[in-house]
């Protein structure tokens, strides 16, 4: 994983509230076996509107996105977070994000910011009147920045450690292998198993 | 102080627990499919690593498959690849797989508890975010990332924060044609889309006691469209005697029910939050608009958004109605319907079959309307055939179909058109769900039933 350490870029204002994953990426586009190459799905009904947002050439190139609450509930896919990083988003900043989206965001070095709603529409006023405002995100000061405005956000020590690091979180759980091991022993000898199969 | 359910599973499966870190959990039981696993078998083989567990493992075909002439090659070849690697990942990882045409294949929420594999007091966990299922036998299961699916392959275990407990009891008798599906809906409109956010649901009370296993899988199913990551039910007998018998029940039952009959809330334990509903006031439910919380009683009209005090869900709803091409104030009664999907992980399973069937025996589905019925494994429609059902469906006009996700979530060829409407028996109403342009009102399988029958938004006492 990419380390997170400080982004600077320029936003965009998706003025919306419960943006689920259905509309970050159809299922359609969920056929494929790759990582990548997912930023064709990105919001690919919304961006049939030439009014949408990120058809507007003055936030073509945005990577911080600004969107309103309830950002990513719904399903699962990790194709979600893939589909806006594929795209170019390096952060998105929303007062409340879904537990599952999130998981998956900071798993994948997607920095998700939570902010109050008060601070969301305040950066979308900034961003609407002047779509160059630079926005910076620093993950070491836990703190969003533009003009002469900055807000702090919340996030647990070890998750940031994790994120500026950028380390992966199967490598730090094989430290834990021997702790695996003694748990295992321990389990009762009446829980499933799926193999060998019984019909 | 005592401990609630959720906490007593969650103890009982900390492998590791520090000061500032999430807890490492382990996870008894991992389920897989072929949209959310690919990449995570790549990152295996990327670094040279193994299943940890594949006993604890197993995997089925259901998303992306076809529900008509599936024993013949998939004629979408990216579909294809797709289920191919899966089939490729785990015969190269030994993981147990049911494929297309074998008698467990189905909707992996359907298929770990018709095998006995889904047992209380197991954490579960799947790339699906219906997962939570699984908690109505007691279990805490939730829907993880592929990152984290990965993560679980190699170590069985997940790291995880611990999230707080919510009681939601349900106390009272439903009223008959009211039902499982009904509850939940009502539930979510009241609390909203995020009112679990960071939450363990506990469904509790006497309506909840009554509902029957699969109904209670219903309830638990949808927990996420309340926001909540899992969401269980106490085991009782009910949930004994239901895996009592299957394939993969304990061998020594008497020292597992033992365990089992441990896994309740204590009468001194705190919940973070506590609600109630009246079961008695229920009434059969469904959504108008594009997010599960937008629903209302059956007898209800399309609401006014100006009615609607806080901006953002004003917003909402004036973006609902254009999407779903409703007016403010229609009878809800009064909407017409293209198409009815009966399945799903929420209500593709023999009860749910069971239930339609009853309302559509004799009947014919209106002129022009399409009805699919796709079980949610084959072992279901299996049994819904010794049953005859399949002649009841067919007879009225329906198509019976082969097991899988299907029109939920319209990634096969099953879905609806730029402006058709659906009357869903399924869990989701966003935008374009079931189809590009397509528009989707969620209900319950006697609702689906009924609608069918009168091409309106109905409930079985309005035939």
């Amino acid at each position: 994983m990419e380390k997170f350490i400080k982004h600077v870029g320029t936003g965009v204002p998706l003025r919306r509230s419960n943006v689920d994953t259905d509309q970050i990426i159809p299922a359609v586009y969920l056929k494929r076996v790759t990582r990548s190459g997912f930023e064709d799905g990105l919001f690919s009904a919304w961006r049939s509107d030439p009014e949408f947002v990120l058809n507007k050439p003055e936030y073509k190139n945005g990577t911080v996105l600004v969107a309103g609450p309830e950002f990513g509930t719904g399903s699962s896919r990790e194709h979600a977070v893939w589909a806006l990083q594929n795209y170019g988003f390096k952060a998105v900043i929303s007062s409340r994000f879904a537990d599952i989206f999130r998981g998956n965001s900071l798993k994948g070095g997607l920095l998700t910011v939570i902010l109050p709603q008060e601070a969301v529409e305040a950066i979308w006023v900034a961003i609407e009147s002047d779509p160059t405002t630079a926005i910076t995100v620093d993950l070491e000061t836990r703190t969003v920045s533009y003009k002469d405005v900055t807000v702090a956000f919340e996030l647990d020590d070890y998750t940031s450690w994790r994120l500026m690091e950028g380390l992966d979180d199967i490598g730090l759980t094989l430290k834990q292998t021997d702790a695996i091991d003694t748990f295992e022993a321990k389990r009762p000898s009446y829980k499933p198993k799926t193999l060998p199969i019984r019909i | 102080m005592g401990k609630t359910l959720a906490e007593k599973i969650w103890d009982d499966h900390i492998v590791r627990s520090a000061e500032g870190e999430p807890d490492l959990l382990y996870i008894d039981l991992q389920l897989i499919h072929e949209v959310t696993s690919a990449q995570a078998f790549d990152g295996l083989r990327l670094a040279g690593r193994k299943v940890r567990r594949p006993d604890l493992t197993i995997a089925t075909e259901d998303h992306n498959t076809p529900t008509i002439d599936i024993l013949k090659p998939i004629a979408d070849p990216v579909s294809k690849l797709q289920i191919d690697t899966l089939r490729n990942n785990a015969k190269e990882f030994g993981i147990r797989i049911h494929s297309l045409g074998d008698a467990d294949q189905g909707v992996v929420h359907v298929v770990g508890p018709q095998l006995g594999i889904t047992q209380p007091g197991m954490t579960i966990v799947c790339g699906d975010s219906h997962t939570s299922t699984h908690g109505a036998f007691g279990a805490i299961a939730f829907g993880i990332g592929t990152s984290e699916v990965e993560h679980v392959l190699a170590t069985q275990t997940l790291p995880v924060s611990r999230p707080k407990t919510m009681a939601i009891s349900v106390e009272g008798t439903l009223k008959s044609g009211v039902s499982a599906k009904d509850i939940i809906l009502a539930i979510i409109a009241q609390i909203g889309t995020g009112g679990g956010q960071g939450y363990i649901i506990e469904y509790r009370g006497s309506a909840i006691r009554e509902l029957s296993m699969e109904g209670r899988m219903t309830v638990c199913n949808m927990s996420i469209e309340a926001g909540a990551r899992a969401g269980l039910i106490a085991p009782d007998q009910k949930t004994f005697d239901y895996i009592k018998g299957k394939p993969h029940a304990p061998e020594d039952f008497a020292a597992a029910q033992s365990y089992w009959e441990t896994l309740f809330t204590d009468s001194d334990a705190k919940f973070d939050v506590e609600i109630t509903l009246n079961a008695d006031e229920l009434e059969p439910f469904v959504t108008w608009g594009t997010n599960p919380g937008q629903g209302l009683p059956l007898n209800g009209s399309v609401p006014n958004p100006a009615d609607i005090k806080d901006s953002e869900a004003r917003g909402a709803a004036e973006r609902a109605l254009i999407y779903m091409g409703l007016e403010a104030g229609t009878p809800l009664k009064k909407i017409a319907i293209d198409t009815v999907f009966l399945g799903s992980c929420t209500n593709g399973r023999i009860e749910d079959l069971r239930a339609a069937a009853s309302v559509l025996q004799g009947k014919k589905i209106a002129p022009k309307l399409r009805m699919l019925v796709v079980p949610g494994s084959e072992r279901v429609r299996q049994q819904a055939m010794q049953e005859g059902l399949d002649k009841v469906f067919l007879d009225a006009g329906a198509e019976w179909r082969n097991a899988g996700c299907s029109m939920c979530l319209g990634m096969n060829p099953d879905q609806l058109a730029v402006g058709e409407r659906a009357a869903s028996t399924s869990n989701r109403n966003f935008e374009g769900r079931q189809g590009k342009g397509g528009r989707t009102h969620l209900v319950s399988p006697l609702v689906a039933a009924a609608t069918a029958i009168r091409g309106t938004l109905s409930s079985p006492a309005d035939l």
